[in-house]
């Protein structure tokens, strides 16, 4: 049996001004005159909601770099969809955040590059970003929002974790998700310079621990650890097709936003079927919906419906193929590629877009 | 004390699974019927007392033992951020 989607990531646009070296928008980006126009986002909520998707992530690169970001809110607000606006918060003012309010948003989640502005701001390559940040939370906080603070956490701001959590603090976050890197599309191209060391991964699992218990019901800690020091890969998506859909600027209906990554497979789009029939008939779905796909040593492991074989995305960007093992998995004979990778890291310089 | 939801954070019903959710911001719990009876009963306006009452009462048991159970399921949903005092 098909399981009914429980959330919509709503991809509205690739455009960002920022350019983390981590972002995980495809490297190939989808234009302006492409992007879904608001009416169709509209039908996109309607039909995300009859399916049995509970909430929206509004999200991007940055949502609010369009024009009708909050016609947007309000149709997923009106589909009866909870809104969940995920932005860089540069482009927040205090009107622009009234009438998100008015039309129904239900929580922010801002995100952060680092504590501290240079850092902040060398690794989201823009400048006076992270002011604009600072005041961004306080809108939402003053908007009485609920705010959720998304660190992204790598080689390079690792030492800075605690004042991250500070900062969480400080500008009135509710939550923190405190994400390391996955690696695929831009944030692979950088993977050496911003893959942990072991000491600093348990390091930052110590602080993640110890701020949970000190913070116990005022702050809700999240934290996604990353693959390449595990021996079991993570349950993505929850299973392919299984929980999740996202939609792409241009309209593509995906099982996870960053399957796109995956060279050869085609995608149903919104423009040409309904979300219903993605979902339940779309060819891209069926392909690794369950476990019928899955090759050794996946087939017939006790972990299959409990990891799923990890992530099509992963396996494909670092074996070739998607339907491997994720080489997270110590049971994969790739397992070795990811202690590889973690030997060679280390490299100080980011790559960014548009930059050569 | 009185709990609430914060803002951000609402029970309601989930239509295509047929059962009765907590949204909040990024995540979802499922109360069990004991946990939905006690969420049912959180408005803004009674306070914890008042919820044991009602609580005793629609299931004629033991003030004490439904008290205990009320406190460390409010406790644990507080940690969650699903409540608030
Ligand atoms: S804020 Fe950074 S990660 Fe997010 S879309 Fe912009 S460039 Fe990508
Ligand atoms: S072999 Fe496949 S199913 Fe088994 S633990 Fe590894 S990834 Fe999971």
């Amino acid at each position: 049996m098909v399981n009914a989607p429980l959330a919509l990531l709503a991809e509205l646009t690739h455009r960002c001004p920022l350019r983390c070296p981590y972002c995980s928008n495809p490297v190939e980006l989808s234009r302006a005159s492409a992007e879904l126009a608001t009416a169709e986002w509209a039908r996109v909520f309607r039909e995300a909601a009859d399916l049995g998707c509970l909430q929206v992530h509004l999200s991007g690169g940055e949502p609010t770099a369009r024009r009708d970001i909050v016609e947007i809110v309000a149709a997923a607000h009106e589909a009866g969809l909870y809104t969940n606006l995920i932005t860089a918060g540069v482009l927040l003012d205090a009107a622009l955040m009234q009438r998100l309010v008015a039309a129904g948003l239900d929580h922010v989640q801002l995100s952060v590059q680092d504590a501290e502005e240079a850092g902040a701001e060398r690794i989201g390559g823009m400048k006076g970003a992270h002011a604009r940040k600072a005041d961004a939370a306080r809108l939402v906080r003053e908007a009485g929002l609920p705010l959720t603070l998304n660190a992204v956490v790598h080689r390079q701001n690792l030492h800075n974790l605690p004042a991250l959590i500070a900062l969480a603090l400080e500008w009135g976050a509710g939550r923190i998700e405190v994400a390391h890197v996955q690696y695929y599309g831009w944030a692979l191209a950088n993977r050496a310079a911003l893959l942990p060391t072991r000491a600093q991964l348990d390091e930052a699992t110590r602080i993640v621990e110890a701020a949970r218990a000190a913070h116990r019901g005022r702050l809700v800690l999240d934290y996604v650890v990353p693959d390449y020091h595990a021996a079991r890969p993570k349950a993505c998506m929850g299973g392919w097709g299984s929980r999740f859909l996202a939609v792409s600027p241009a309209g593509r209906v995906l099982p996870c936003h960053a399957a796109e990554s995956i060279a050869g497979m085609v995608f149903p789009n919104v423009r040409e079927v309904s979300l219903h029939e993605a979902w339940y008939r779309g060819e891209a779905f069926e392909r690794f919906r369950g476990t019928a796909w899955m090759p050794p040593p996946c087939r017939g492991c006790a972990n299959a419906e409990k990891d799923w074989g990890g992530c099509r995305c992963q396996a494909f960007a670092l074996t070739g193929e998607a339907a491997n093992t994720d080489p997270a998995c110590v049971l994969s004979p790739h397992h070795g590629l990811l202690a590889a990778a973690v030997a060679e890291a280390g490299q100080a310089e980011f790559r960014y877009r548009g930059v050569a | 004390m009185i709990p609430r939801f914060p803002r951000g954070v609402r029970l309601q019903e989930d239509k295509a699974r047929g059962r009765w959710i907590v949204m909040a911001p990024e995540r979802m719990f499922v109360p069990d019927d004991t946990a939905l009876e006690v969420l049912r009963l959180v408005d803004g306006a009674r306070d914890v007392g008042a919820i044991v009452d009602a609580l005793a009462a629609k299931f004629d048991a033991p003030r004490a033992e439904i008290e205990a159970d009320v406190a460390a399921m409010l406790d644990d949903l507080v940690a969650k951020g699903a409540l608030a005092w």
